[in-house]
């Protein structure tokens, strides 16, 4: 199989995107500025103004169009150039993208797909920040957060056919992440978990970004002879557990890893879960890995301490496995 | 109308037919270009969004109808006027006092009073309610409720049309109070930056909720809004259906030949309160007994009559009819089915439902 960055996975599949005459990009320097996380680069010179639409920076706009759009036949992608932005264009997105088809009784649908990124390079409090829990929070979003190219790609091809609105959350660290991806036309359901390693000791769960750093922090584990399982949700709703009360039940054990704030955070949910339907398999408190809870500070040494570290899951995966 | 740079050629030609008929009215000039049936139809149109939303009212009071109610009531010439020039390729966005708009564009009153009635035959299955009046398969894309907020998806509907040259028109209302938010100003720099075919009408009734206009916008006159955005605006009587129905054909006209958008301001009042709880004491019952003299449907009723377009008898047996369908709507909406409890489960809130459940089966 060909190795590709998520990049080029990403690009691959907004190729694919495109050959579907229904759909057009709008967002925030995808054509002219040549996008900027690069994943639209070309794009503008390949469709045209028509279909690559440089929009003004306004998110409740640019979201706004795209339901609009959507809900009158087209098939649009609305790129959201940083999910810190999002909160602009949220009344359109929980208001309008999530109520459109039950409020109006199931006449209509909209079927958009919002592309986003998360993360952080000293970029400070507002531009830094993980809202996953906020859009899963929300009936009638579907939110994926893919770990992999593969499954970028994947994902990407099952958003574009779901005729509801989906939050396909990415993350600018890891857009230089490779791996292998499929040749061909396949499809990676959204709503399905998958075990991302095998272990016995414990299980990590996780998805996004947090699956390579739990893979690194494995590895680390793995020369003490500790056996780390991992699952990776890759969706954030609907939010399949099967895999990981699977897991947990095998190892009893486990830790939660999102990169996000503790409180109210998708992890919050993710261990009630583990705790309502795997209490009788628990042989230790589950420990959770997480945004340290502050703004984001821009000082490196700071911003080092607020952010998830292998060093960080490898440190909770012992403490669980000491407290057993 | 307001002056603009340079007159089309439409434009040009609309204004020397002005000249030639001088004498003329709104009313002769569309009882000469409608005829006489067309004329009573608008009017057919106007008191059945009277007496309907009078039944809704008594209904709300017999607890039959919940949740907000905001009547259209007085505001009737505006929307009957503007959506009177719609084709069925066109499409209409609405706020939450959407009751006329939905009447005008031929919705069935029946499923409009099952909607209000919570009954599974409502336009949206009593999904919606009041505010969320919708019927895709006439283009109707809803009423919404959050100010200012459809008319990006009225854009985005704009958007559809052009690239997949349907040749349709939108029109968006709103009141003088969506137009202080940012999606009222978003909105329109989309619009005229890309030529989007949408006639904006602003239904200025005075008030946004119950502040008046005075204390909640810095320019009073809403239509000159849109000059920041270099676009096409007017200034027109939202009492007169003629007149409304001459001036916004002219905008849709334009929006229609891919000229770009219009923002229509119509002036209007609002006889009922906000909703159907409203006190009032941001107005005297003077200010709204003046506007009352002035009601749109009974002065068209009376200038049908006084030009002998339709007699007293025909005009009153016109009357009962719309009373009979009226309280034919209550009767079907009283004897529907409520909705099902599949609206609680995943198969209501996504047209594709995944494996995975998103809505709890345990759920105590």
């Amino acid at each position: 199989m060909p190795v590709l960055t998520v990049r080029e996975a990403l690009q691959q599949a907004l190729h694919e995107a495109m050959a579907d005459e229904r759909t057009f990009i709008i967002g925030e320097d995808i054509g002219h500025y040549g996008s900027t996380y690069g994943v639209t680069a070309g794009f503008l010179e390949k469709y045209g103004p028509e279909r690559i639409r440089d929009a003004p920076i306004a998110e409740a706009g640019i979201l706004g169009l795209a339901v609009g759009a959507a809900m009158a036949g087209m098939r649009p992608i609305a790129e959201i150039m940083s999910v810190n932005f999002s909160l602009l264009a949220f009344d359109m997105i929980i208001n309008h993208a999530a109520k459109i088809y039950s409020m109006f009784g199931g006449k209509f649908s909209v079927p958009l797909v919002m592309r986003t990124t998360n993360g952080w390079t000293q970029l400070s409090a507002t531009h830094s920040q993980s809202f996953d829990s906020m859009f899963a929070h929300i009936p009638g979003l579907k939110v994926v957060a893919p770990a992999t190219p593969a499954d970028m790609k994947g994902m990407f091809r099952a958003a574009m056919a779901d005729p509801d609105p989906v939050i396909f959350i990415e993350h600018t660290l890891m857009y230089g992440i490779k791996g292998e991806v499929p040749e061909g036309d396949y499809i990676v359901p959204i709503g399905q978990s998958v075990l991302a390693r095998e272990g016995r000791h414990i299980t990590v769960v996780t998805y996004s970004r947090m699956v390579h750093l739990s893979l690194q922090a494995a590895d680390i584990l793995a020369k003490e002879g500790i056996e780390v399982e991992i699952v990776d949700l890759r969706t954030l709703r609907p939010l399949d557990m099967s895999v990981a009360l699977e897991s947990f039940k095998k190892t009893n054990r486990a830790v939660v890893v999102t990169e996000d704030w503790q409180s109210y955070g998708t992890s919050a949910e993710i261990a009630t879960r583990l705790y309502e339907h795997g209490f009788d398999y628990l042989d230790a408190p589950i420990q959770r890995v997480n945004f340290r809870e502050v703004p984001m500070p821009y000082a490196k040494n700071l911003e080092q301490q607020v952010v998830v570290t292998t060093e960080r899951i490898v440190a909770a995966i012992k403490k669980v496995l000491n407290r057993s | 109308m307001q002056k603009r740079r340079g007159a089309t050629q439409a434009e040009a030609s609309a204004a020397s037919s002005l000249r030639s008929t001088m004498t003329s009215t709104p009313f002769s000039r569309a009882r000469d270009h409608l005829g006489d049936a067309q004329l009573v139809e608008l009017y057919r149109q106007m008191m059945l969004i009277r007496r309907f939303e009078e039944k809704c009212q008594e209904m709300y009071t017999r607890a039959k109808i919940g949740g907000f109610l905001h009547l259209y009531v007085g505001e009737e010439a505006t929307g009957v006027g503007a959506i009177s020039n719609l084709q069925p390729q066109d499409h209409i966005f609405t706020h939450y006092r959407d009751h006329g708009h939905a009447i005008a564009r031929g919705l069935n009153i029946d499923e409009l009073m099952a909607e209000l009635f919570g009954k599974d035959t409502g336009t949206s299955h009593g999904m919606g309610g009041s505010m969320h009046f919708a019927d895709v398969t006439k283009n109707f894309w809803g009423g919404y409720a959050i100010v200012g907020s459809h008319l990006l998806l009225a854009d985005g509907v704009a958007l559809a049309c052009k690239m997949q040259k349907t040749n349709g028109v939108v029109m968006v209302f709103f009141g003088d109070g969506a137009t202080n938010g940012g999606e009222f100003y978003e909105s329109l720099n989309f619009a005229q930056l890309w030529k989007l075919p949408v006639v904006f009408v602003c239904e200025n009734n005075l008030y946004a909720m119950g502040t008046p206009i005075e204390v909640h916008s810095s320019v009073k006159e809403i239509y000159r809004k849109a000059s920041a955005f270099d676009m096409k605006a007017m200034r027109i009587d939202g009492n007169d259906v003629l007149t409304v129905r001459e001036q916004v054909a002219e905008a849709v006209e334009y929006a229609r030949s891919g000229q770009g958008p219009v923002l229509v301001e119509a002036m209007t009042y609002r006889f009922r309160g906000h909703s159907a709880q409203d006190t009032q004491k941001y107005r005297s019952k003077e200010d709204v007994e003046q506007h009352r003299s002035n009601d749109p449907v009974l002065i068209f009723r009376k200038e049908l009559i006084e030009a002998g377009v339709s007699s007293v008898a025909d005009i009153d047996a016109l009357d009962a009819v719309i009373d009979e369908q009226v309280e034919a709507s209550v009767r079907f909406a009283d004897e529907s089915p409520v909705p099902g409890n599949e609206w609680l489960t995943d198969s209501g809130i996504y047209a594709a439902p995944l494996a995975t459940a998103t809505v709890d089966p345990d759920l105590v």
